[in-house]
């Protein structure tokens, strides 16, 4: 009997230390939540504030599923996304088995790498903006002087060209977080497969395709949802770089919603922007954990 | 790096006598090409924040070849960037501080009280850290401003608190974890409430844990962009990645001033994380993969 009131007691302890933190967390993350959706079903301009908030049902998703716009943000996130992810796995692994390695020097590479993650993405965008900008800049500079480039490029006035930039930077500042979430990975592998491996005579190729990267599939998946995730809502790094543009040919969905939002002041239609920002985001969150198996 | 018996022991791969050269130079060079990729744009930076303007396309120059202070005065005087600093110092320190006081609470009894509906919270509390910033942005605009905390610090530090409190409160779970239990119990068996092991014991065990997290959330309060932009009007409460991206000149980009901006920007996160590095690796990755 007591033991099963002592266990009440503690729970009843568990709950109300967790309360003010999920409190905090429900007023001002989820019930805002619940408003962004409320607010969807509404023509909401407050630049017309005569029009008032009448109630319009799914309207605004309506013009969604026809606005061009929308389509081709889209399209632009998922490319960025799927292009700077599949950069940072590649040399985040390598980078993840380098510093798994004893050499000199290790301790300052993991310093370097640190930095670029640490600092705003703001800052970051801006001095990779810096390297590509005008054609006296110090990138055209550089490969013109190497003999890479006959002429000096001007980077930022065509899509295709301006999406270097853009994709250069996220791969600059985000390798070294999935290098260090592989990193974890890798050092939770059991090093005697290695030695038993060796003992059989498997050189280091055949290790890593038969031991590390299989035991390293958890980690490579959970890096893979945080940074699909954030790929998806990317908005700093292409606000700074090229404002969406030239045109909005590089704009994303989150700087698409924020102009509708803040610039033009729909709020409604902003608003099931953001509901479908989020849809979309959590299908992914779904389709990795349920359908991959991720467990986190 | 030769796959001698003893190697094989330790932490490098072993690699058969050939093929090891060829590797270890390939690695080699492979790593001091994404060094080199790393580092050059700090140091260009950090070169172009002391060249005239007038140099910076024309010809620039990877080793300084003229060292002027003009930009960072200009900085401090003309466009008074204290204020920036200032501001961002208020609401990610504040923000900062009342998550670690809640968070701590929420983290102890997630790390160290068994009760039913923990593992929901903790994947609840992972979910909102995942969630997009902009899919609240319009709510939090309606609410700030019919409050009329628009360019205001609480109209700053109450959004922040949205990825704050969740990154707070995981991380810290997962470093509260990896403190050994035996002290607690022994106090337990010698009669110690929960409130005296809690602050007597845990507390002072968790200090480290504390400070990492408290880097963190800082570290991501400093950096944050799109509600600084979307929640402030104008350079009286705009933080500092919000005023650097603004910054504009009478007849052209101010480069200059900008870079010697980001330095001043970049130079206190810098600091904390080559200092912390240690520390900071093993709270982000606790959180992240552990947890």
């Amino acid at each position: 009997m007591r033991k099963i009131s002592r266990l009440g007691a503690e729970a009843k302890l568990g709950w109300a230390l967790v309360s003010p933190a999920l409190a905090v967390i429900a007023l001002i993350a989820i019930f805002p939540l619940g408003w962004t959706f409320w607010e969807s079903l509404h023509l909401h301009e407050l630049r017309m504030p005569w029009l008032g908030k009448p109630f319009i049902g799914l309207a605004n998703y309506v013009e969604i599923a026809k606005d061009p716009r929308f389509w081709a943000a889209l399209g632009h996130t998922a490319f960025f996304t799927m292009a700077s992810i599949s950069l940072e796995l590649m040399i985040g692994l390598f980078l993840a088995l380098a510093m798994n390695r004893v050499f000199r020097g290790r301790g300052f590479v993991r310093a370097a790498v640190l930095v670029p993650w640490a600092i705003p993405t703001v800052v970051a965008a801006l001095l990779w903006r810096f390297i590509f900008e005008s054609q006296g800049g110090i990138l055209n500079a550089m490969l013109v002087h190497l003999g890479l480039l006959k002429e000096p490029m001007v980077w930022f006035i065509e899509a295709k060209t301006a999406w270097v930039p853009v994709i250069l930077a996220d791969v600059w500042k985000t390798t070294p977080f999935v290098a260090l979430l592989l990193l974890a990975g890798l050092q939770n592998i059991d090093l005697t497969l290695y030695e038993a491996a060796a003992v059989d005579g498997a050189n280091g190729w055949w290790q890593l395709r038969h031991i590390t990267l299989p035991l390293l599939k958890p980690a490579i998946l959970v890096t893979l949802i945080f940074r699909t995730l954030d790929g998806f809502r990317v908005f700093d790094l292409i606000y700074v770089l090229t404002g969406g543009g030239p045109g909005t040919s590089t704009e994303p969905v989150a700087l698409y919603t924020f102009n509708a939002l803040l610039q033009n002041l729909r709020f409604g239609y902003g608003s099931a922007l953001s509901v479908v920002i989020f849809a979309i985001t959590f299908a992914l969150a779904l389709f990795y954990v349920r359908g991959l198996g991720v467990r986190l | 790096m030769a796959g001698g018996p003893r190697e094989v022991v330790g932490r490098t791969t072993p690699r058969r006598a050939t093929p090891v050269k060829w590797g270890t130079w390939i690695f080699g060079a492979a790593l001091a090409l994404l060094m080199i990729f790393t580092l050059f744009p700090f140091h260009w930076a950090i070169v172009a924040s002391f060249t005239p303007d007038a140099a910076l396309f024309r010809d620039p120059s990877l080793i300084p070849t003229q060292v002027i202070f003009d930009h960072y005065r200009a900085l401090f005087t003309d466009r008074d960037f204290i204020a920036p600093i200032r501001n961002s110092l208020v609401v990610a320190g504040t923000t900062t501080l009342f998550c670690l006081v809640v968070g701590t609470l929420a983290a102890y009894a997630l790390a160290r009280i068994e009760f039913r509906g923990k593992a929901a919270i903790m994947a609840f509390i992972l979910a909102v850290t995942m969630f997009p910033q902009i899919s609240i942005v319009s709510p939090l605009y309606l609410l700030l401003r019919s409050l009329h905390l628009i360019d205001t610090y609480p109209g700053l530090i109450m959004p922040y608190m949205t990825f704050a409190m969740p990154l707070t409160v995981w991380v810290l779970t997962g470093s509260i974890r990896q403190i050994p239990k035996d002290l607690e119990e022994a106090a337990h068996v010698d009669g110690a409430s929960r409130r005296q092991s809690f602050t007597k014991i845990l507390l002072p065990l968790a200090v480290p844990s504390l400070a990492t997290t408290g880097i963190l959330t800082f570290i991501y309060c400093w950096n944050e962009f799109l509600f600084a932009l979307s929640f402030t009007l104008g350079p009286e409460r705009q933080t500092v990645p919000v005023a650097i991206a603004l910054f504009r000149g009478q007849y052209q980009v101010p480069w200059g001033e900008i870079l010697a901006a980001a330095v001043v920007a970049t130079a206190p996160v810098a600091g904390l994380v080559l200092v912390f590095q240690r520390r900071i690796v093993q709270g982000l990755t606790a959180g992240a993969v552990k947890g």
